[in-house]
């Protein structure tokens, strides 16, 4: 029986002392599987992204949200990471002062000793980033910059992705990484999240248009509304959202 | 909007204070107060040749006119001077020429501290001096580096065996009158560090100074002097701690620093005196007057300081660069937390022809504290293509702090150049989780962020004080809810 990654069910969820922004709703990502989540703005697709990993601003007011077995609700954003669950920013954060090259090795030996396995000298550790920055073709002196300071959009986005080949998640949850990218940068993250995927992990991707689903075709599509997902399909419903827009919504649900 | 991060970021507390232990010595120590007779002791006591007492007596008369400086941005109760010891010493004979003779309880302090004092620790490099209340009780390589010329002693000792010197070069660059705190230090000052190196001489140690305020109610005024000859090239480091007592105490220091032609001067400090109670009970009084003169051509002032400790930190290390072509630079970082208050900056004055300025400062405040850079940018007419570059970063933690940023400058002349650049942060909740997200923990998230706020400052720090620097950071700002 093929493993359950992310199980989430009736999940209620509010900005602390704010409304109630998901409302009732239910998920189950198998190892192996890219599901795509689309949905029209305030629909709590970034929401969910930040309930899954953990982001100290959101509650969960009812529901679960299983991850490997796990009760997400009951770990730290950190420990959450360290399990394997990975957020892909919309707007990654800039860190001054803050070698990229050192967050990175902190970030994967943080997972390393979360597991009881040796950390990576820096010697070892350049060689496993070398492989991966080859993957999104991306220059080495990208390594020696500050942590996102100063980065063009596209640089952040393909940063956001070698974060996640080095760390090798078993979820991944990609939060609209395809806006603001030019075609080079969207073939290049298309080509890191491929190189991701494998039948042993998941992958999540919170995206507003079709042309990311071209290159990465996900196993099911998922329309959020209103903090639910109202529609569920193969890759072709994406095709016909964007076509049509989401007034087929209305037509369907009627 | 209250988070767990939010609250966590109010509520850093300061990990308990590890230098606040007492050393029980026996002591000879002055009553309290203040008086010409007091002044007459400490030369005696000095065995001082007359010149000295005369500089104190004057400084002590300028002293009597003038009042204390009220332009900080500074709050606290006036500072009573009558109640206060100015000389305190420990009773057993002061090893000065073998670590055998200092006494056993002051050798088991500065282990304690983990300051290299025994010889075994020249293969790091360095050589210290040790100043235990109001004397030095050790100094370490003295002969070593006599073979190549170089003095490292205390003061006291220098005074009597190289008075010359130090009639030439002391208050040449503070003069007794120029503040409050100068006056009082120049009468009453009981040691502190002498350093001459001479001409085309690099030092090839870091030579140190540890300066441990002990007794209860002791003020402690030294009085450096640091003097690098044409040619010639020195790196000095100075450490400061403190018991923690309930009272405030006073610590008013002067450091003078001469550069000849062609010479250099790198001065770290890393300060960490006890800083009060959470509430603000306790803690030093830090009223320090540094100045370097870049007397020769050519010539190079550095300045770099970690300030963290303190109830009261009123310190800007300045640089008069007299010689053409001669540099001067000032960085540093400055920590408060809780109840302290720092106001603390540089002065640049620019004399000489193509002289050059660096200014990078960084403010971190958290708690309740206060952080202000003041700091002045003078070029004079003479300056003939002089130029500075002022970089001012404050960083809030929590929402209960105050950072302030006061530039003076003055230009005259239009071959000048000056560049002010000034920023304010605060550690972002969405940059926390983002690190937290890769799996760093909270604490080491930030730990991390105020690294990188203060890498320019620490990468001037020598050797291995970066690092100590970095781990002096975070135990200021441990997160004392999770």
């Amino acid at each position: 029986m093929t493993e359950t990654i992310l199980e989430v069910k009736n999940l209620e969820a509010n900005l602390e002392d704010g409304d109630k922004i998901l409302k009732g709703l239910n998920l189950t990502i198998k190892a192996g599987e890219v599901h795509a989540i689309m949905g029209p703005n305030g629909s709590g697709k970034s929401t969910l992204s930040k309930i899954l990993s953990g982001h100290p601003a959101y509650k969960v007011s009812s529901g679960s949200m299983n991850f490997l077995g796990r009760d997400l609700n009951e770990l730290e954003a950190n420990e959450r990471a360290n399990l394997g669950l990975f957020l892909a920013f919309q707007y990654p954060l800039e860190i001054a002062g803050v070698n990229n090259l050192e967050f990175l090795r902190m970030a994967y030996n943080s997972k390393q000793k979360y597991h009881g396995l040796e950390e990576a000298d820096p010697l070892d550790f350049d060689d496993l980033v070398e492989s991966k920055l080859e993957i999104l073709s991306m220059k080495n002196d990208f390594l020696n910059r500050n942590l996102n300071e100063g980065f063009s959009g596209g640089e952040k986005k393909k940063n956001e992705i070698l974060q996640m080949l080095i760390l090798e998640p078993k979820l991944v949850v990609l939060d609209e990484i395809d806006s603001g990218l030019d075609i080079d940068a969207l073939k290049a993250v298309a080509n890191g999240i491929n190189a991701y995927k494998n039948t042993g992990n998941g992958v999540l991707m919170i995206t507003h248009y079709q042309r990311l689903l071209d290159y990465v075709v996900p196993d099911q599509v998922h329309v959020l509304s209103e903090g639910r997902i109202v529609l569920s399909g193969k890759a072709d419903l994406a095709l016909e959202l964007e076509k049509k827009g989401y007034d087929i919504l209305n037509a369907k649900l009627s | 909007m209250e988070t767990k991060s939010s609250s966590i970021l109010e509520n850093l507390n300061s990990q308990e204070y590890k230098y606040g232990f007492t050393t029980e010595l026996e002591t000879d120590s002055f009553p309290k107060g203040l008086s010409e007779e007091v002044i007459n002791r400490i030369s005696r006591i000095k065995n001082e040749p007359e010149f000295m007492l005369e500089f104190r007596l004057k400084a002590y008369k300028a002293f009597l006119k003038m009042t204390e400086p009220e332009w900080a941005l500074l709050n606290y109760p006036k500072i009573d001077l009558q109640d206060v010891i100015y000389y305190s010493a420990p009773k057993k004979k002061i090893g000065k020429n073998s670590l055998e003779e200092v006494d056993p309880e002051i050798l088991k302090t500065y282990e304690k501290l983990g300051i290299p004092i025994g010889e075994q620790k020249r293969l790091e490099g360095i050589a210290v001096d040790a100043i235990f209340d109001s004397v030095s009780v050790a100094n370490t390589h003295k002969k070593a580096l006599a073979e190549i010329g170089i003095i490292f002693c205390s003061i006291s000792e220098a005074i009597q065996e190289h008075p010359e010197l130090i009639k030439k070069y002391i208050g040449s660059v503070v003069p007794h009158t120029d503040n409050y705190f100068t006056a009082l230090n120049s009468a009453v000052f009981s040691d502190g560090t002498f350093i001459y190196i001479p001409p085309n001489t690099k030092c090839p140690l870091e030579l140190s100074t540890n300066f441990r305020i002990n007794t209860k109610g002791s003020g402690q005024f030294e009085r450096t002097l640091i003097i690098c000859d044409d040619n010639s090239y020195v790196s000095y480091l100075e450490g400061c701690t403190a018991p923690a007592f309930d009272e405030n105490q006073l610590h008013a220091a002067v450091v003078e620093l001469v550069t000849l032609d062609n010479s250099e001067i790198k001065y770290s400090t890393v300060q960490n005196w006890y800083a009060g109670d959470e509430n603000g009970k306790g803690g030093i009084y830090n009223f320090v007057t540094k100045r370097g003169k870049c007397a020769g051509k050519n010539s190079k002032i550095s300045w770099t300081q970690v300030e963290t400790g303190s109830a009261i930190t009123w310190k800007y290390p300045s640089c008069i660069l007299l010689g053409d072509n001669s540099i001067g630079e000032f960085y540093s970082v400055a920590l408060t937390n809780n109840m302290q208050q720092a106001d603390t900056g540089t002065k640049m004055i620019h004399i000489g022809k193509n002289t050059k300025s660096t200014i990078i400062s960084k403010g971190i405040s958290a708690g309740k504290s206060s952080n202000t850079y003041r700091g002045l940018v003078k070029m004079g007419e003479r300056a003939k293509g002089a130029r500075n570059y002022t970089q001012c970063d404050s960083m809030l933690i929590g929402s209960h702090c105050r950072a302030s940023t006061v530039p003076y400058i003055e230009v005259e002349g239009d071959s000048n150049r000056v560049e002010h650049e000034a920023s304010t942060s605060k550690i972002s909740e969405e940059q926390l989780f983002y690190l937290q997200q890769r799996g760093i923990s909270l604490e080491s998230a930030i730990a991390l962020i105020i690294s990188g706020f203060c890498k320019d400052v620490f990468k001037e720090l020598p050797g291995e004080f970066a690092a100590e620097a970095n781990q002096l950071m975070s135990l200021k700002l441990e997160n004392s809810v999770g």
